[in-house]
C-alpha cells in the first residue's frame, strides 16, 4: 500500500466486480486488490519483498560497478566476521538445589487462565523456574487440550517490561508496607459501617475471592461491590432473566447438535467457552475415513464476517439490528408465540426462514439456536424459547446456576458507582484490575466523575490495582502493581462451573500483589499468604479432612481441576409471559447506517493492547495487524465512494471518532463494525498509538449496536498493514500456455471444496491421480527411519490464529512492527491464508493454514549457494542459521512463499525481561538470516532422544508440534508417514487428501484434507 | 620513445609476483594455524576458577563416579554442575577448615551460587545433548579427554564442528561398552588390553565398534549428519 497511490477507492471495487463477472473470473480470490489487480498487489505478487526494491532504489543507485564493489567488500567483510573469539560464559549452579528441577529439562505445571473472569485450564512449560510456553490442559473441560490466541500470548504479558513495577502513592514510588499502613488507617476510619467504601472488580468466578469480598461486606455492611466488564454478558444474563425469571448459566453441547443456528454469535472464537465449543463443533466436522453423514450443519446470520461465519454451511450477511426480525420470524415459524419485530427487515431472503425452521424441526433435540452477546436480551430469551420448543433443553443445551460469584447487571452496577461518585457518597474506591476510565460507556464520563470526585475531595482514597499503570491508574492515590495470573494463587470456575486452581509458576517479577492480598488487607487478615487463603478456603469447604484433604489438594493442583465440581444441570421453567416483554423498541430509521462494537479478535477489549505478539497476529478475514478499522461492506463503500484506506469521521449523537476504512467482503451492507481495544493512551510502548478508540462512540444505551451513525470522508488516507494480499501464490508465473492452464486449473486449486452431496458421488474429487504417480527421472529418495509429515483438515480449521501465536511463542519468532509488516516482512512461520469464492457481497470463505510444506524435492534447497538449507534423513527441510549468508535465493524459489528473512535485528537483544520468555531450545535469530517452519524440530529431537534412551521407537502422537498442540479443533495432525498406522498416515490415506501445487513435483510433506460443506439443498447458494 | 624501465626492473616485478603468492600462502597458513591454536580454540587452557577443583584428585585418585556430581548427565541435555550442597556432603566432614574451600562454605552458608568459568562452551546455535551420547556408549573421556589426570580442568577438544563430525561420521571409532562410559581410565581395546563385551574379548576398536554400533542401534550416518540433529 504505497503512499503515492490514491486510497483504494470505489474504482477498485468496480474493477473487482467486473473481474468477478467476467468469463475468466478466478475460482478463488483473496482480496479486492487482487481482483482489481492494483499496482501494490502486483508488486507483492511479483516481488517477494517489493518495499525493499522501491525504497532502496531511491536512496542508493545500483549499477554494475556498485554491485561489484559491494560484492567485493562483503566477501572481504564476511571473512572477518569469523574472527571472533567465543565469549566466556559462567555456570552458576544452585547452592541448595530445589527438588524436581533437572537443569535442561522442562517441567509442566497445571494452572488456570482467566479470561473475562472465567478460567480455562492450562499447562505451563517451565525451564529452570521460568515459564516459557502455555499449552491447553487436556483434563480441563474448558480446554480439553486446546487453546486460544489469548491463552498462548498471555505469557508475554507477564514478561512485559512495560508492566507497572512499583507501588505508587500520588505518582511517587512507594512501598507495599506503606500501602498496607494506608489501608490499615482507612480501615479504622471506615469502621464499623463502611459507608462510602466502594469496590470495583471485573467478573468474579473465584470462590475464594468472592468469599473475601463477602467477608469484607460483612465487616462493612454499607460498603458496596460493583462489577464492570466492557465486553460483558449483560444481554446473556438479562435474556435468561426474561426467559426464566432469574440468572442462569447456559452450557451448549455442540457435539450433540446436528443443526446449529447462530444469530450473530461468533461462538467458535469469541467468549470464555469458545475453545471447548470449537473442539466440540469440529468433532462433528470430521468425515472419518468414509463419507459418513455425521456432519453437522451450521447456519450463521451475522453482520461482520467472522470465523464462525466463514465455516458456516449457510451464511447470511445481515445487519446486527436486523437479526431481531430474523429470530422472531424463525420463532414464529417454529410455533413460539412471539410478537413481530418492530424493526422489520427487508433483507431476509425468502425461503431462508422456512428452510431453517424445517431443518430445525427435523432435528428436534439435536439442534442449537444460539444468540450473540451483542444481541438484545429478548433475542436471548427467544433463543431459549426456541431451544425449549425444539426439545433441545437437557440435550444440546443445559442450564446451571450462574458461574459468577455475584451475577449482576454490569451496566447498572457501574452506573450506580458513577452516581455515587458524582453525589460524593463514594469516599474510598478500590479498583481491582478494571480500566473503567478507558472502557466505560462514554456517556457515563467515568473519567471526569473520578477527577471531579477527587478534586472535590469527596473521593478521599482511590486505590487502583492492575498490571499496567493505565488510564484509570492515572488518577489513583495509590497504584499497586497486580500480580499476573502466572504469579498468583487463586481459583476460578470454568464455563460449566468446574473449579480450577491457579498456582504461580514464578515469584512476582515486578513486586506484584494479587487481589486476594489487597482484599486481605481490607479485612484485616494481613498474616495469611495468598496460598493459605486459597487452600484454607477449600479446606473449610471440602468434606475431606486431614490426610484425605492433602491428597485431594495435591491431586487438584496436579490435574489443574477439582474433579466433579462442574455445576449440576438445573431445569428452570420457561416463563409463560416472556413473549409479552418482547414488544421491542424501534431502532429508528431502518435505512440509517448501523454501527456494531465488537472486541478485537487479537487484543480483545484492550486488555492485550500492549502484547506485541497479539498486535502482530493478523485478524481473521481482514488480516489487519496493529490496527482497528472502520469495517464496511463493498456495496456500502461503493455507494459512498469509499475504499480501503479512506479516512473518516464517524459521528454518533454528539460523539465522534476518526478512523480508516477497511472494506470486508461479506460484511452486511449499511452496517459498520468497529473493534474495541485500540486508541490506548497509557497501555505501554506497544499499545499506545495504533488505531482509534471506539469506546468513545459507545454509550450505555447502545453498548453493542446503534443506528444512525454518520460518516464523512476527510479526504485524508490511512494505510493498513494487512497481509491479505501479501504472499499470494503466483499462478500466472507457473502457467506455460493457455491449454495447460485449462488442463491444470481443475486440479490446481489451492483450496479444494465440495458439498456433501457431491462428495458422496465423487469422494476422490480433490485427488489428481496423474500427479500422484510422481513422474521423475531421478531415483526416489528412500526414507528408512521416520518420515515426518503433517495433515491439515480444512473441514476443521476455524482460522482462529491459535496456531500462529503458539508458533511465535514456541519458536522465538520476532515482532517486527506495523511498518515492516506493510513491507511484507512479517516473520510468522505459519499463516492462515483466507480464500473467497463467489461474489463480493457474501462470498464463501475458506481458511488454509500454511506452514512450511517440507517438500521432499524442495526448490529452496537447490538454490542455496552455501548449503544453509538441506534435507534431513527424515525428510525435514532443515534451516541452518549459522550457515545462512542471506542471499534469499531460497525464498525467491519457494512457490509457497513460506520463508521469512530477518531484514533487521528483529529479535530483541537488549530488554532483559524479554529474554525470559524465550524457548531455550530454539536459536534466537539475528539479522541477515532466513528462517521458516521447522516442524518444531526441537520437539522431534527431544522425543527421539527419549525414545532412543528407552530403546524403543517414537510412538504415534508422542511428538506434538506447537501449532498442533494449540489448535482448538484438532485440525493439524503431525506424525510419521512411514508408519501406516499413525494418525497422520490414516488421514493422508483419506480420499480428501491433496497437496498444494503438486504438479511442480515438490512432493510436499504437508498435505490438506479438502473441505466438504454440508449445505441445505433447500437453500440455494 | 625510450624505455621507461630498465631491464633490471624485471627482477623486481617477478619478485613481487612470486612474493605476493608466497605472502598470501603464508598468511593463509598462519591464519589456519591460528584458528587451530589453543589461543583461539581455548583448547588445553586452564581457566581461573573460584575454587581450584581437581578432577585428578576427585575422579582419578578418589574414584568418585562422574554421576555423583554431574547427576543429570543421564537424563538431560545438560550434565549438570553440582550445587554447593553436593560439595558439602563430603566437605562438611573433611577438610572443613581448609582455606581453599572457604568460597564453597560461604556459598553454602549464604545461599549464594559459586560462579564457575565455563570450560566447554558451544555456540548458542548448537544443541548438544549429554544423555543420548552417554546412553549410546560414548564415554566421558571421548570428548572431555583424560579428565582423571587433570589437576585443573581444561578443554580437551577444539569443539569445532569438524571435531564433532569426526565422530558423527564414524561413531564406531569412539564407541565403548555402556558399562565403561563413566570409567575415566578406559582405554580402547588393544592386544595387551582387550575389552570384554558380553563374554567376547575384543582386541581392536574396529571390531568392537562394529559390534556396538549394531547393538546400540546407532542412528544411520545420514541421520547423525543431518543439520537438524544439532542445529535448530
Amino acid at each position: 500500500m504505497s503512499e503515492n497511490e490514491t486510497p483504494n477507492n470505489s474504482g477498485d471495487l468496480a474493477r473487482a466486480r467486473a473481474k468477478l463477472s467476467a468469463p475468466d473470473a478466478p475460482r478463488f480470490w483473496q482480496s479486492i486488490e487482487e481482483l482489481a489487480n492494483t499496482k501494490s498487489f502486483r508488486n507483492f505478487l511479483e516481488n517477494e519483498f517489493p518495499a525493499n526494491g522501491e525504497s532502496d532504489r531511491k536512496t542508493f543507485h545500483i549499477d554494475r560497478r556498485n554491485v561489484l564493489k559491494l560484492m567485493a567488500t562483503s566477501a572481504a567483510m564476511a571473512g572477518m566476521s569469523a574472527c571472533t573469539k567465543l565469549p566466556s560464559e559462567k555456570i552458576v549452579p544452585y547452592a541448595h538445589p530445589p527438588e524436581e528441577i533437572i537443569p535442561g529439562r522442562p517441567l509442566y505445571y497445571a494452572t488456570s487462565f482467566p479470561y473475562h473472569g472465567v478460567s480455562t485450564g492450562v499447562l505451563v512449560e517451565s525451564h529452570m523456574g521460568r515459564p516459557t510456553k502455555i499449552e491447553g490442559n487436556p483434563e480441563h473441560p474448558g480446554s480439553q487440550g486446546g487453546t486460544s490466541v489469548f491463552m498462548q500470548a498471555s505469557i508475554l504479558n507477564m514478561y512485559d517490561p512495560d508492566r507497572s513495577q512499583s507501588v505508587l502513592h500520588e505518582g511517587r514510588v512507594s512501598t507495599w508496607d506503606d500501602f498496607a499502613a494506608a489501608v490499615g488507617n482507612a480501615r479504622t476510619r471506615f469502621m464499623p459501617t463502611g459507608a462510602g467504601l466502594r469496590i470495583l472488580t471485573g467478573t468474579v468466578t473465584s470462590p475464594t475471592l468472592a468469599f473475601q469480598i463477602q467477608n469484607l461486606l460483612k465487616q462493612f455492611p454499607q460498603a458496596k461491590w460493583h462489577q464492570w466488564e466492557p465486553c460483558d454478558q449483560d444481554n446473556v444474563r438479562e435474556g435468561a432473566r426474561l426467559a426464566f425469571g432469574r440468572y442462569v448459566n447456559t452450557v451448549y453441547h455442540f457435539e450433540q447438535a446436528d443443526v446449529i443456528v447462530s444469530l450473530d454469535a461468533d461462538f467458535l472464537v469469541n467468549g470464555s467457552a469458545s475453545v471447548r465449543y470449537a473442539r466440540d463443533f469440529a468433532r462433528r466436522r470430521d468425515l472419518g475415513a468414509g463419507a459418513s453423514s455425521n456432519l453437522n450443519r451450521l447456519y450463521v446470520a451475522e453482520s461482520m464476517l467472522t470465523s464462525t461465519g466463514a465455516v458456516a454451511d449457510h451464511r447470511l450477511a445481515l445487519r446486527s439490528s436486523d437479526i431481531d426480525d430474523l429470530a422472531r420470524q424463525l420463532g414464529a415459524a417454529l410455533g413460539v408465540p412471539v410478537p413481530p419485530s418492530a424493526n422489520a427487515s427487508a433483507r431476509i431472503p425468502s425461503g431462508w426462514v422456512a428452510a431453517l425452521s424445517r431443518d430445525l424441526g427435523a432435528h428436534q433435540g439435536r439442534s442449537i439456536v444460539i444468540a450473540g452477546e451483542q444481541q438484545p436480551p429478548f433475542l436471548h430469551a427467544l433463543a431459549h424459547a426456541i431451544n425449549d420448543k425444539l426439545g433441545n433443553i437437557g440435550k444440546t443445551v443445559t442450564y446451571t446456576e450462574p458461574i459468577e460469584a455475584g451475577p449482576v447487571n454490569h451496566l447498572d452496577s457501574l452506573q450506580e458507582l458513577v452516581a455515587d461518585l458524582r453525589s460524593g457518597e463514594a469516599q474510598l474506591l478500590l479498583v481491582l484490575g478494571v480500566n473503567a476510565a478507558y472502557n466505560a460507556p462514554a456517556d457515563l464520563e467515568f473519567e471526569s466523575a473520578i477527577r471531579n470526585a477527587i478534586a472535590a475531595n469527596t473521593l478521599r482514597l482511590f486505590i487502583h490495582s492492575g498490571l499496567y499503570n493505565d488510564e484509570t491508574a492515572e488518577y489513583a492515590h495509590w497504584h499497586v502493581p497486580a500480580a499476573h495470573y502466572l504469579e498468583s494463587w487463586s481459583d476460578g470456575r470454568a464455563y460449566d462451573g468446574t473449579i480450577g486452581i491457579m498456582q504461580p509458576l514464578i515469584a512476582p517479577l515486578y513486586d506484584g500483589h494479587s487481589a486476594h492480598e489487597i482484599l486481605a488487607l481490607f479485612t484485616g487478615d494481613v498474616e495469611t499468604s495468598p496460598h493459605d487463603l486459597v487452600r484454607g478456603y477449600w479446606q473449610g469447604r471440602r468434606s475431606e479432612k486431614g490426610k484425605a484433604f492433602e491428597d485431594f489438594w495435591e491431586t487438584s493442583l496436579h490435574d489443574g481441576v477439582m474433579a466433579n465440581t462442574a455445576l449440576s444441570a438445573i431445569s428452570p421453567p420457561l416463563r409463560a409471559d416472556f413473549a409479552s416483554q418482547g414488544g421491542g423498541q424501534t431502532l429508528g430509521d431502518p435505512r440509517a447506517l448501523e454501527v456494531v462494537f465488537r472486541p478485537d479478535p487479537s487484543i480483545d477489549d484492550g486488555e492485550y493492547a500492549n502484547n506485541g505478539w497479539l498486535q502482530e497476529t493478523p485478524r481473521p478475514i481482514t488480516r489487519i495487524t496493529w490496527d482497528n478499522a472502520v469495517l464496511i461492506s463493498p456495496a456500502t463503500a461503493a455507494e459512498r465512494n469509499l475504499g480501503t484506506g479512506s479516512y473518516l469521521v464517524l459521528r454518533l449523537g454528539d460523539r465522534q471518532v476518526e478512523g480508516g476504512v477497511f472494506v470486508v467482503p461479506g460484511h452486511a451492507d449499511n452496517s459498520i463494525t468497529l473493534h474495541l481495544g485500540y486508541g490506548r493512551r497509557r497501555s505501554g510502548t506497544v499499545g499506545n498509538g495504533p488505531g482509534f478508540n471506539a469506546y468513545r462512540l459507545r454509550t450505555s444505551s447502545a453498548r453493542w449496536i446503534a443506528r444512525g451513525v454518520e460518516i464523512e470522508a476527510t479526504g485524508k488516507s490511512y494505510s493498513f498493514a494487512s497481509i491479505q494480499f501479501q504472499y499470494t501464490i503466483d499462478f500466472e508465473g507457473h502457467q506455460a500456455d493457455e491449454e495447460s492452464v485449462q488442463a491444470f486449473n481443475e486440479h490446481r486449486d489451492l483450496v479444494r471444496i465440495t458439498t456433501m452431496e457431491e462428495f458422496q458421488k465423487d469422494p476422490n474429487f480433490a485427488r489428481n491421480p496423474e500427479l500422484e504417480e510422481n513422474i521423475t527421472l531421478y531415483p526416489k529418495v528412500a526414507y528408512d527411519g521416520y518420515a515426518w509429515g503433517m495433515s491439515i483438515d480444512l473441514n476443521r480449521c476455524i482460522g482462529c490464529n491459535a496456531c500462529v501465536t503458539a508458533c511465535v511463542a514456541e519458536n522465538n519468532i520476532a515482532v517486527v512492527g506495523k511498518d515492516q509488516v506493510a513491507r511484507g516482512r512479517i516473520m510468522h512461520w505459519i499463516r492462515i491464508d483466507t480464500y473467497f469464492q463467489g461474489g463480493l457481497d457474501n462470498p464463501g470463505t475458506y481458511f488454509e493454514p500454511m506452514p512450511c510444506m517440507q517438500c521432499e524435492n524442495a526448490p529452496c534447497e537447490y538454490v542455496c549457494p552455501v548449503g544453509a538449507t538441506t534435507h534431513s534423513s527424515e525428510g525435514l527441510n532443515d534451516m541452518v542459521y549459522n550457515r545462512c549468508v542471506g542471499t534469499r535465493y531460497c525464498s525467491n524459489n519457494c512457490p509457497y512463499k513460506v520463508r521469512r528473512f530477518n531484514f533487521f535485528l528483529f529479535s530483541d537483544y537488549t530488554t532483559p525481561s524479554l529474554f525470559g520468555v524465550r524457548n531455550p531450545n530454539v536459536t534466537v535469530r539475528s539479522r541477515g538470516v532466513m528462517e521458516k517452519c521447522t516442524y518444531c524440530v526441537q520437539r522431534i529431537n527431544a522425543a527421539k532422544i527419549r525414545a532412543e534412551e528407552e530403546d524403543r521407537t517414537v510412538g504415534d502422537g508422542e511428538i506434538v508440534t506447537a501449532c498442533q498442540g494449540a489448535c482448538p479443533t484438532e485440525a493439524i495432525v503431525f506424525g510419521d508417514i512411514n508408519d501406516p498406522n499413525s494418525r497422520v498416515s490414516k488421514l493422508k490415506a483419506q480420499s480428501r487428501n491433496y497437496g498444494l501445487l503438486e504438479d511442480l513435483n515438490t512432493r510436499p510433506r504437508t498435505t490438506y484434507l479438502a473441505r466438504v460443506r454440508n449445505p441445505n439443498p433447500e437453500i440455494a447458494g | 620513445m625510450a624505455q621507461i624501465f630498465h631491464r633490471s626492473t624485471n627482477l623486481i616485478s617477478r619478485l613481487s609476483i612470486y612474493g605476493a603468492v608466497i605472502i598470501v600462502a603464508v598468511l593463509a597458513f598462519a591464519l589456519y594455524d591460528l584458528a587451530l591454536s589453543s589461543w583461539y580454540t581455548q583448547q588445553h587452557m586452564k581457566l581461573q576458577q573460584p575454587v581450584p577443583f581437581s578432577h585428578r584428585h576427585h575422579a582419578g585418585e578418589l574414584g568418585i563416579d562422574c554421576r555423583y556430581c554431574h547427576s543429570s548427565v543421564e537424563t538431560s541435555s545438560f550434565a549438570g554442575v553440582p550445587p554447593t550442597q553436593t560439595c558439602m556432603t563430603c566437605h562438611s566432614q573433611i577438610w572443613t577448615n581448609a582455606s581453599m574451600l572457604e568460597p564453597v562454605r560461604a556459598s553454602y552458608r549464604d545461599n549464594t551460587s559459586l560462579e564457575w568459568q565455563r570450560v566447554n562452551a558451544l555456540p548458542d546455535f548448537v544443541y548438544f545433548d549429554h544423555s543420548i551420547h552417554v546412553a549410546k556408549g560414548i564415554g566421558c573421556t571421548s570428548c572431555h579427554g583424560q579428565i582423571a589426570e587433570m589437576p585443573l580442568t581444561e578443554r580437551a577438544g577444539t569443539l569445532y564442528m569438524s571435531w564433532c563430525l569426526d565422530c558423527h561420521r564414524a561413531p564406531e571409532k569412539n564407541i565403548r561398552p555402556k558399562s565403561e562410559v563413566f570409567n575415566p581410565f578406559y582405554a580402547p581395546p588393544s592386544n595387551t588390553h582387550p575389552v570384554q563385551f558380553e563374554g567376547v574379548y575384543y582386541t581392536d576398536q574396529a571390531s568392537l565398534g562394529r559390534r556396538l554400533t549394531a547393538e546400540y542401534k546407532i542412528q544411520p550416518l545420514k541421520t547423525l549428519q543431518s543439520c537438524s540433529t544439532c542445529h535448530r
